[in-house]
């Protein structure tokens, strides 16, 4: 219990959220209202006697954004934290920095702890570059001398050492998230809280600031990381805490967090229909209409390894736009893309009239490890000019049943793709002339 | 190194180690108060010289208000405008320190739900930047006391005392309006009208000799009375007597401001985030 860094018990949190009651909206009459608002006005009196916060609404209603967590976290552990929108990741880590109380429960915490909540808290728009990254830093709980100790390192990491005394306001947005970073990353706190930070930024840097965070954790710190992406998350964390409602749903390996946490909210389909989503970004010319999976054995939403697997594609053409190209990209669980299906490499031509049309990509043999994969669809024309797209049109499992070309157990430590090979063996320093191959043991063939 | 094991609990974190905190965030309060201030006048066409127009020009119209058109008493046989600066100094300071500390917790509000710090430092911060415009007006008490010739007497050293009085009225008072304005936002309301009232019930532009005596010491229960009186006393060399039972008075109101202003601040302070 030695390296027991943060510990808690029973957490939970309670919010009051007041509401408007339905009746202000049904019976909207000047005496009805009157009444409505001397009731509130004595409720929110009596609250301002007792010292309650004050809510704006007809009644007040307690919410709970945490419910009785529990979870240790030893040193030099990456955590990283996961959750829809809401499920309470904030709020906990809101707690573990101490900017806000829990309602009920402990929350023991060893040694210095740095959070990150948003980069570049407490910039000063009108202050420059090096008066903002002591600012920061104070801020964050540096001391000066420890500022000053880091000081051309952060400017380093920022890239920013020829407009240090340029006023912030004048930094590009780039700019600017690379100093707060900077100062950010050179804290050195025995627990560092992050949270969602690297949403900003470009590639390069985010790289950067995640090479950072590993390094911190490999030297004895300990991380605790909220994101959204699940990809960035695995690759960075090895546990993962699943939290849904204020409540932990898993904590485990990261891995394992993932799939829970996608079998959770993204359920596997065999036909799913995509006039509902509005997350794209579509003129209307040419619109997906829906994605039907099909197996060996008709409509499927969970594959064997080897089996054939074919996409039915439904687009909706309203106008001609000439010849369409359509991409469909399946990615692993974790957000890593396994392949992409792009029409040109397989000389599909298309360029259809107006009307509603079936595209079908059919794969011979769906060479993946088991686990859940999901396929992200765009469409364009000749230009490549962007006419439809669509993240996670559906979602599939793939299992191992029989003997599909390996008997071996699949699992996804080894790898994703099942990728088949000829071998052969021969006596080294042979010359070239005698090279004949011994034997071939090709573990290819046909299925089942 | 032995590490220190700290516990959150609902109700008392931190509870033991918040004035150790306190100090280890002085470094933070410095930055503050130094980023207040290094803003303050930005994008300003005259500057800091603010700190010297604004009571220079309330100095004018109280000297002709109160003395050329009311015709009311100096202190003995100070000059009018002397007297009334004497008491527009401490009064300046203190309506803007408060006003300051009561509304820096909203106007903090990024920093406060996204870092935890003892919340203190933000009024006690306030107050400290206005403090320096308090001491550059001194500049204009010079000029006045070189244009009239007056020559101020030992006294005048207890003045860190009357200015530390001032100092801690404006932080007990700033710091319990902070609390209560993060709670309830009627006080933005009241702050401005508790400012603009204080004005006229505070010897500011008139002499507290002209308050019937009887009266006096129900008068010295406004804080501000006995600094005032106390700075009148020290600038103007003692022209008249020190009315001692005010300034204790006047005194001990402002300890127990402190004292109610800080310990209100500290039961809030926990949900400050939640409610902001």
């Amino acid at each position: 219990m030695a390296d027991t860094i943060i510990s808690v018990e029973n957490l939970s949190k309670a919010y009051l959220v007041a509401h408007r009651s339905a009746k202000r909206e049904a019976y909207a009459t000047l005496r009805d209202v009157m009444v409505l608002e001397a009731r509130n006005l004595v409720r929110k009196t009596a609250d301002l006697l007792h010292g309650r916060q004050v809510l704006q609404g007809d009644s007040v209603e307690e919410f709970w954004a945490l419910k009785d967590i529990n979870f240790q976290v030893k040193q030099g552990e990456i955590i990283g934290i996961i959750g829809r929108n809401g499920a309470g990741k904030s709020t906990l880590l809101k707690i573990l920095s101490r900017i806000t109380d829990p309602t009920a429960g402990r929350v023991a915490l060893t040694g210095r702890v740095s959070s990150l909540l948003e980069v570049g808290t407490g910039f000063h728009p009108e202050l420059t570059g090096r008066e903002n990254i002591f600012l920061n830093g104070a801020i964050l709980g540096l001391t000066r001398s420890e500022i000053r100790r880091q000081f051309d390192a952060i400017v380093a990491f920022a890239e920013i050492e020829t407009f240090l005394d340029t006023p912030v306001k004048r930094y590009s947005s780039g700019m600017y998230v690379r100093l707060a970073f900077a100062v950010a990353a050179h804290l050195q706190p025995d627990i560092l809280i992050v949270d969602e930070v690297l949403a900003v930024g470009d590639s390069e840097f985010q790289k950067k600031c995640l090479g950072k965070m590993d390094e911190s954790a490999k030297s004895g710190r300990t991380v605790l990381f909220v994101s959204h992406d699940m990809r960035r998350a695995g690759a960075l964390c090895s546990r993962g805490i699943l939290l849904d409602a204020g409540r932990i749903v898993c904590d485990g390996p990261m891995s394992q967090v993932i799939e829970t946490y996608l079998a959770h909210h993204v359920m596997p389909a065999s036909s799913v229909d995509l006039r509902g989503r509005n997350s794209r970004a579509s003129n209307g010319d040419v619109q997906f209409q829906a994605i039907e999976l099909v197996g060996s054995e008709g409509l499927s939403a969970q594959f064997t390894v080897g089996e054939r697997f074919t996409q039915h594609i439904t687009v909706r053409v309203n106008r001609r736009v000439g010849p369409v190209v359509v991409y469909a990209t399946v990615f692993a669980s974790d957000g890593v893309p396994v392949f992409s299906l792009f029409s040109p490499d397989d000389d599909f031509r298309w360029t259809p009239e107006t009307g509603d049309f079936v595209v079908r990509i059919a794969v011979d043999r769906l060479q993946l490890y088991p686990g859940t994969y999901s396929i992200n669809l765009w469409l364009a024309d000749r230009n490549f000019e962007h006419l439809d797209s669509i993240a996670r049109a559906a979602t599939f499992s793939v299992i191992q049943e029989g003997s599909c070309i390996t008997e071996r157990a699949l699992d996804r430590a080894d790898g994703l793709v099942v990728q088949e090979a000829r071998w052969s063996w021969d006596l080294a320093g042979a010359a070239e002339s005698d090279k004949q191959p011994r034997t071939v043991a090709a573990l290819a063939g046909g299925r089942g | 190194m032995k590490q220190q094991t700290l516990i959150i609990e609902a109700g008392r974190s931190s509870q033991i180690f918040y004035w150790r905190d306190l100090w280890q965030y002085r470094e933070l309060f410095r930055v503050l108060a130094w980023r207040d201030l290094s803003i303050r006048y930005k994008q300003t066409v005259i500057g800091a010289a603010w700190a010297l127009i604004r009571p220079f020009l309330t100095m004018v119209v109280f000297t002709i208000v109160f003395g050329k058109l009311a015709h009311l008493p100096s202190d003995g046989s100070a000059p009018y405008p002397i007297m009334v600066f004497a008491g527009i100094l401490p009064w300046t300071f203190f309506s803007t320190a408060f006003g300051d500390a009561a509304n820096s917790v909203i106007s903090n509000s990024a920093l406060i739900s996204k870092v935890y710090f003892p919340r203190l430092i933000v009024p006690a911060a306030a107050v400290i930047v206005d403090l320096t415009d308090f001491l550059i007006s001194f500049l204009i008490l010079g000029v006045l006391m070189a244009w009239y010739r007056f020559i101020p007497d030992w006294k005048i050293l207890l003045l860190p005392a009357f200015t530390a009085l001032v100092f801690l009225a404006s932080l007990g008072i700033g710091v319990w309006m902070a609390a209560l304005n993060v709670k309830y936002r009627d006080f933005r309301y009241i702050i401005p009208f508790i400012v603009q009232f204080g004005l006229f019930v505070s010897p500011v532009g008139f002499s507290s000799n002209i308050v019937p005596p009887q009266w006096r010491l129900l008068y010295s229960l406004n804080p501000l009375v006995g600094a005032i009186d106390g700075f009148r006393w020290c600038i103007l060399g003692g022209q008249t007597e020190l009315y001692l039972p005010g300034v204790l008075i006047s005194s001990c109101i402002v300890v127990f401001f402190l004292w109610l202003g800080i310990k209100q601040f500290r039961r809030t302070e926990q949900s400050f985030a939640d409610l902001i």
